[in-house]
């Protein structure tokens, strides 16, 4: 073990793993925090919480993490890139191991652009596969980037993302090589539509032997309306969603309860999958969701270790 | 390679010179007449524009490159004029001001944003291609600049959101990792990008202002 973090035992221990997005307040108030993991806290292995996402200004990803873990949720402390620059990376680490969160999910972060501060000055100092560099070398050689020596263990279980559907594809097999070298323990996915596609992806991971070195998540995003499919679709960038599945949205009495469909219809897929070693659901602002989709999946209960 | 400027809106011009009443005129042979934000017909209107207003323009000049030490036997030449007026607003990129500063002591405004040093790609469509970073690795990305083209400075890139060859950032922005990878595939050196770059030494140039002195 490397973190011993919930989500590493139930990884390790071969299990399906169930991850899920906390999305923070747009203010200071614990309770919405906590009334989120009281809702997933059974339903899930480990909860993500979000930092800054799409560069909209929220609570941050540290304090979230806080207030789930005394709560007694494995937290996945997101931390992108955009807005902080080595020194302040290194520093929350730190804070974030003292304060006991084990799992780290490294990105580089929506470009500032299209938050609603879009004339700040993006950071950018490191990138998230240098980001994940240096949390394995805080964590298996004690050391800064600068090379100093820290002080106490770094107790950590890496994250990283991959977007099996941006471009190039081709590539995308070697830069997910390249975060796995790096030291990636684990992978959270962009979130899957085009199943098809998705498999094609993972064949490339596997037939380089990638599978065996790193735990893929598979991302998945509840659609609830005819209108978020479509702006998925159309606006959010590096996500696919075929337009079989607009359609089919489209064309539902129940629109809410086929887009549960579809998204279990995916995990189905997802579960048969070699080298898919779990699913993150990202139900952002539909939360509720989680616990129906987790459980109508077959995925409970979830593994006690 | 040129220095890329823009025009400032009038009005932020006219603030500027709200307690001036006499005005000389700069612009610069070079960049400036390339983007048409200092050429002499650049100079001629807002001329015009600003006696408009009700500003003297007590006389320009568009020396052949402000930056240059030419600029100051352009000052000479013009003293009376620049004598005259209250202020110079110089129509070059901020290098040009720079140099106006050093060889007048009137006050000095710029009616140009600098944008970068770039590359005029068709006629009068200018893309950037350096940052001036100090630590060039052209070497290892095809000739082309993520510092300088990736809207994150990605040195292990491409990201999640690029799409079609296009920057998540705006469908007119080329994704500098796309034509990266295209270039390197091309001529069979994509293995070039395996290797894991380290974080970059920032304090090379960009964080760093030390004069030098030449080698």
């Amino acid at each position: 073990m490397k973190a011993g973090s919930n989500l590493e035992k139930v990884l390790e221990g071969g299990y399906f793993a169930v991850t899920a997005e906390v999305g923070p307040p747009k203010g200071t108030s614990a309770s919405v925090i906590r009334r989120k993991g009281d809702l997933l806290k059974f339903y899930c292995d480990a909860l993500n919480v979000t930092d800054n996402q799409t560069a909209i200004v929220r609570m941050s990803s540290l304090s979230g993490c806080v207030i789930l873990k005394e709560m007694g949720i494995d937290p996945v402390m997101q931390m992108v890139v955009r807005d902080r620059n080595r020194i302040a990376i290194q520093s929350d680490i730190l804070g974030a191991v003292a304060l006991g969160i084990r799992n780290v999910l490294c990105l580089s972060g929506d470009h500032q652009k299209f938050g609603n501060h879009p004339d700040a000055k993006g950071v950018y100092d490191i990138d998230s596969i240098q980001l994940v560099q240096t949390l394995k070398t805080m964590r298996d050689e004690k050391k800064f980037l600068c090379g100093e020596g820290i002080s106490g263990d770094v107790l950590l279980f890496i994250g990283a993302v991959e977007n099996p559907f941006a471009d190039p594809f081709e590539y995308r097999v070697v830069r997910l090589a390249k975060k796995i070298r790096a030291g990636a323990d684990f992978i959270q996915t962009q979130a899957v539509y085009d199943v098809k596609k998705f498999s094609r992806w993972i064949e490339m991971i596997r037939d380089q032997g990638l599978d065996k070195q790193v735990h893929i998540l598979a991302g998945v995003i509840p659609i609830k309306s005819v209108g978020m499919a479509r702006y998925m679709r159309d606006n959010v960038s590096g996500v696919s969603v075929p337009d079989e599945i607009v359609s089919r949205l489209e064309g539902a009495k129940d629109v809410k309860e086929e887009g549960v469909k579809i998204s279990l219809e995916i995990i189905d897929q997802l579960k048969e999958i070699d080298g898919v070693h779990g699913i993150h659901i990202m139900a952002v602002a539909w939360e509720d969701i989680v616990p129906v989709i987790v459980e109508r999946a077959g995925l409970l209960p979830r593994p006690v270790l | 390679m040129k220095s890329i400027t823009v025009k400032k809106p009038f009005d932020e011009i006219k603030e500027a010179l709200k307690d001036v009443e006499k005005v000389f005129l700069v612009g610069c042979g070079t960049c400036a007449t390339m983007c048409h934000t200092g050429g002499v017909l650049e100079v001629l209107e807002m001329k015009e524009e600003l006696e408009k207003t009700g500003k003297k323009i007590t006389g320009w000049m568009v020396p052949p490159v402000a930056c240059d030490d030419v600029t100051k036997d352009a000052i000479d030449k013009n003293t009376d004029a620049i004598k005259e007026a209250d202020a110079l607003l110089v129509m070059s990129c901020a290098f040009g001001v720079h140099s106006i500063v050093i060889f007048s002591d009137k006050p000095v405004f710029p009616a140009t944003n600098t944008l970068y040093i770039g590359k005029e790609d068709t006629p009068g469509h200018f893309s950037r291609v350096c940052i001036q970073c100090g630590e060039c690795i052209l070497a290892f990305t095809g000739g082309i600049c993520p510092i300088a083209r990736c809207a994150k400075q990605l040195l292990n890139g491409p990201c999640g959101g690029a799409q079609g060859g296009k920057c998540e950032i705006s469908p007119d922005l080329p994704c500098a990792w796309h034509l990266i990878i295209e270039r390197l595939s091309k001529s069979g050196q994509l293995h070039k990008l395996e290797k894991i770059v380290p974080p970059k030494n920032w304090g090379k140039a960009l964080t760093n202002s030390s004069p030098i002195k030449r080698s």
